[in-house]
């Protein structure tokens, strides 16, 4: 992928082998089997000898690991920690000092003792406790390598690490700096090497089945899961028109994540995400959007347990809050009703989006409405909090919804709970308040629901394919309103945003930046593609 | 054992009693002198809540019920705690991704 020079070694047949990629990426480089040469342990006579021999090697393993521990950051540090915890534990090495005791060398007491709980986490049905084996086969070899004083041979830089399974302090103590990359005749996308891989864009495939003893620069494809050696001069070609273009798209997918949104004529835009699942975050790089511009709590309430309690929607927020760091968090208060109904809380009508849903329902059922606003004032003090309100159609409601929150902050303060209030927003997505947004000018800001705004302003529900074509985000009607909502804003200094589905849209997106909006909540996975969008703006 | 104190919890974390939670759990669990045992139904086996080897082998999914009990000194606060714990979904929601090292 590098165009390097060189020729592919072309000692027999091409062969193919095919399997499940586990990180996407293409790597053209010597195989390496990082799994030959294991040093032999030579054990001594007596028990005693050997139980102080495999009590010093795992002290040894164990230190090596506190070593890493230290140069590691993140996910790989927890496992790391975890292999530590487990290798600390007399539970597993009880039953190897036993078989010494019965006459056994350290190195074999230690891998049957080993092999025992492997085939215990190789036996589960469960995708993540199998994938745990590895981690344990890994445990098991850091202790070996130990007794036998064996320092594992680095591979060379851009190599392509072939063999049965990987350990991830194998993957840790890799140079991945000259690309490479790892192909493996088991192993699983579940693994923590795999999860590593993933994060650090180096390419793997699993499941390749038996591999040939070969030498020479093997082809790996790990977009489409293959391994190519001996490579002919046509696949090869094909291999390096894949790994171009496979990069071109990381790359300007990447540039754009990465820089700020700016329009073609300097403008800057603010892009923030909507989530919709406080588990959404854990995709998502905080750095590379300005905040979260709307997160949903429907989530919460359409559980099979029933409505959620306080400390349940407390934890929830909590978690988003103190993910996005100091960026802006918007919470929308729950909108239930119209297509999202909710057992115990919504209610069944004829007209269900004309009817009993968002703030007008909360303020119907005050009882609920006061267990998330009291979730939210405690979870404020986490993070930079924005509240808002869905569906409001006149000011009444917003004053109600305010006074609300200003109750359950005294009623707090009164138990000495902490809490903070935070900026009270609006939804705008009724067309009343797009029609006159002076009547809101109380709102600490505005945030436009393009989804619903189009579906009242045009009267075409968003969910009948059979009005779809009236359903449109760029109609003149609906632009008009958008424009003069990011107009009132802009004049009296009142935050204006839209987070329908339009904002991630690179069609419509034009069109919303003529209109003056200069803030868009996009889903994440069109926070690449909007920002490309943007760039290419001319407002 | 003569168990002073026991309670039964749910594991809501998403992945289940994973490796990060059973090594916060069993950390946790070291810190009290008292014996304390879990178990995935309350006719047993009974294992040592202090060992991560036998609480990752106990392989608790999601949405599965541990039964914890104790005895001996600080029985009935290490039991809270624990349960305090998995309740807070260890601790997991409350953390960044990135920093969730144990201290």
């Amino acid at each position: 992928m590098h165009g390097r020079p060189d020729k592919i070694s072309a000692t027999g047949p091409e062969q193919r082998f095919t399997g499940i990629s586990a990180s996407a990426g293409y790597a053209r480089g010597p195989l390496f089997r990082f799994e030959a040469g294991a040093a032999k342990y030579v054990p001594s006579a007596s028990p005693a000898l050997e139980t102080g021999t495999l009590k010093a090697a795992i002290n040894k393993a164990s230190a090596r690991l506190a070593e890493l521990i230290a140069s590691t950051a993140g996910e790989a540090a927890e496992m790391l920690e975890f292999q530590l915890a487990m290798l600390a534990d007399d539970s597993l090495t009880d039953p190897a000092l036993a078989s010494i005791e019965k006459g056994f060398a350290a190195d074999e007491a230690w891998n049957d003792a080993l092999a025992a709980e492997i085939a215990g986490y190789e036996s589960s049905d469960d995708d993540y406790f199998r994938a745990r084996a590895a981690d344990l086969r890994d445990i098991r070899q850091q202790v070996l390598d130990a007794l036998t004083s064996s320092e594992s041979v680095s591979a060379p830089p851009g190599a392509i690490l072939i063999g049965n399974d990987i350990a991830p302090t194998r993957f840790l103590a890799t140079d991945w700096t000259q690309g490479g990359g790892i192909a493996l005749s088991a192993g699983s996308s579940a693994s923590h090497v795999a999860m590593l891989a993933r994060s650090r864009g180096v390419p793997m495939v699993v499941g390749l089945g038996p591999l040939p003893d070969h030498d020479g620069i093997a082809l790996l494809d790990a977009e489409h899961g293959t391994l190519l050696l001996c490579a002919g001069s046509e696949a090869a070609e094909l291999f390096e028109a894949s790994a171009k273009a496979f990069a071109g798209r990381q790359q300007r997918a990447q540039d754009y994540l990465r820089r700020p949104a700016v329009t073609a004529s300097g403008t800057p835009v603010r892009v923030q995400v909507n989530i919709a699942d406080p588990a959404d975050v854990e995709s998502i790089d905080i750095s590379t959007c300005d905040g979260v511009g709307l997160m949903r709590t429907e989530f919460l309430f359409g559980k099979a347990g029933g409505l959620p309690d306080e400390d349940t929607q407390y934890r929830a927020y909590r978690k988003v809050l103190e993910w996005a760091g100091g960026k802006p968090v918007t919470i929308r208060t729950v909108d239930a009703g119209g297509d999202k109904p909710v057992p115990g809380f919504t209610v069944e009508e004829g007209n269900p989006f004309l009817g009993l849903r968002g703030i007008r329902l909360s303020l119907a059922r005050p009882d609920i409405f006061r267990v998330q606003i009291r979730a939210l004032l405690r979870a404020a003090i986490h993070g930079n909090l924005k509240v808002m309100f869905p569906m409001i159609a006149v000011p009444e409601e917003y004053g109600r919804a305010a006074k609300l929150f200003a109750e359950e902050a005294r009623s707090l303060a009164a138990s000495g709970v902490a809490h903070a209030m935070p900026p009270l927003g609006i939804m705008v997505e009724v067309p009343s308040v797009a029609i006159a947004p002076e009547l809101f000018a109380n709102a600490a800001f505005f945030s436009i629901g393009s989804n619903d705004l189009t579906q009242y302003v045009m009267a075409a529900a968003r969910d009948n394919t059979a009005v779809a074509a009236l359903n449109s985000v760029t109609n003149p009607a609906v632009l008009r309103l958008i424009e003069a909502v990011a107009t009132f804003g802009h004049e009296h200094s009142i935050p204006v945003s839209l987070c329908g589905d339009a904002g991630g849209d690179p069609a419509s997106i034009p069109y919303l930046l003529k209109a003056g909006l200069r803030d868009l909540s996009v889903v994440p996975a069109q926070l690449a593609l909007a920002k490309a969008a943007i760039a290419e703006a001319e407002e | 054992m003569s168990v002073t104190a026991s309670a039964k919890v749910e594991i809501t974390h998403a992945v289940g009693l994973h490796a990060r939670p059973s090594v916060k759990f069993t950390k946790l669990a070291k810190t009290f002198p008292a014996t304390i045992e879990m178990a995935l139904t309350e006719d047993g086996p009974w294992i040592d809540a202090k060992s991560i080897v036998k609480v990752m082998a106990a392989k608790a999914p999601k949405g599965t019920v541990i039964h914890l009990r104790a005895s001996g000194e600080g029985a009935s606060e290490a039991v809270d705690a624990l349960v305090a714990l998995v309740t807070r979904d260890f601790d997991e929601a409350a953390e960044g991704d990135v920093h969730a090292r144990t201290a």
